[in-house]
């Protein structure tokens, strides 16, 4: 089984990317002129996401009357309901990078294929901020501030 | 074609990975916890994480082979910036669990109330970003 898991990964990453290249996401400059809604404001990334949240949402329908995942023995859905600092925080910083550059993880990492250095040189400094961030929480784990309900 | 259905027909495939890797592997297919994941997952998690993101690196190639050009990128930040920003998307994806697909996708589909809140949290304050940069800019 585990070969099979890790060639559906391969494919399915591949899908994904592919997803990505077709959908105009690669291009940071699309993506900041949906969020420039104050200049020449491009609603490709709303296409983008109401295809993506449709399709998925359909598989979701679905998976919720499997009793187990196809290929795996239980479902990791996270169950955790709190809104708060930590979640509010995290997504404004991710926003203001995301505004600041047009990348976000998914795109960013996909690009790193087409050999453009300025994309190595994001997702290095995101392999730093995620690094950092282990850091942090464990920290903030260590003097009880804070902990993260998993 | 209009460049609207390229991008309903490119979701329509980002949402195929993500409800397939729901159904077939249990996981939720986001791609700062999968990117995370290779440094921390072990085993055989770790080679599940490690393909979908060399699957991911494969898309942009696996597109230009089949439509003949590469995929449009226009980066317009400065190498600073890229790093500044960089760091945050890094930092804030982990403090807040998740990123445009993690929450965006896959939240949004399963109406995670955190995940609703999320997604509204990072467009606002993308939003606002390129609106403090146009004014700074001017």
């Amino acid at each position: 089984m585990a070969p099979l898991r890790i060639l559906a990964a391969l494919g399915l990453g591949l899908m994904f990317g592919l997803g990505l290249a077709l959908s105009g996401m690669l291009d940071p400059a699309r993506v900041r002129g949906f969020l420039d809604v104050g200049g020449a404001w491009d609603p490709s990334l709303v296409f983008v996401l109401g295809g993506a949240v449709t399709v998925s949402a359909l598989g979701y329908q679905f998976v919720r009357r499997l009793s187990k995942p196809a290929l795996a023995e239980s479902f990791e859905i996270p169950t955790n309901r709190r809104i708060d600092e930590t979640l509010i925080g995290g997504s404004a910083l991710f926003g203001v990078g995301w505004g600041l550059s047009g990348f976000c993880p998914g795109p960013a990492v996909a690009a790193l294929s087409t050999g453009a250095l300025p994309v190595a040189v994001f997702v290095a400094a995101m392999l730093v901020g995620m690094a950092a961030h282990r850091v942090f929480a464990r920290r903030m784990a260590d003097t009880g501030i804070g902990a993260r309900i998993p | 074609m209009s460049p609207y259905w390229a991008s309903l027909a490119g979701g329509a495939l980002i949402g195929l990975s993500v409800g397939a890797m729901l159904i077939f592997h249990g996981r939720i297919a986001g791609v700062s916890g999968l990117v995370a994941g290779l440094g921390t997952d072990r085993g055989e998690r770790r080679w599940v994480d490690s393909a979908f993101v060399a699957g991911l690196m494969l898309g942009p190639p696996a597109f230009a082979g089949l439509s003949g050009a590469w995929p449009e990128m226009r980066i317009v930040a400065s190498v600073p910036v890229l790093i500044v920003a960089g760091l945050l998307v890094g930092f804030g994806t982990r403090l807040g669990s998740g990123c445009t697909s993690g929450h965006g996708v896959a939240g949004l589909a399963r109406l995670s109330p955190r995940s609703i809140v999320a997604v509204f949290t990072f467009v606002a304050a993308g939003m606002l970003t390129v609106a403090l940069v146009r004014l700074a800019a001017a």
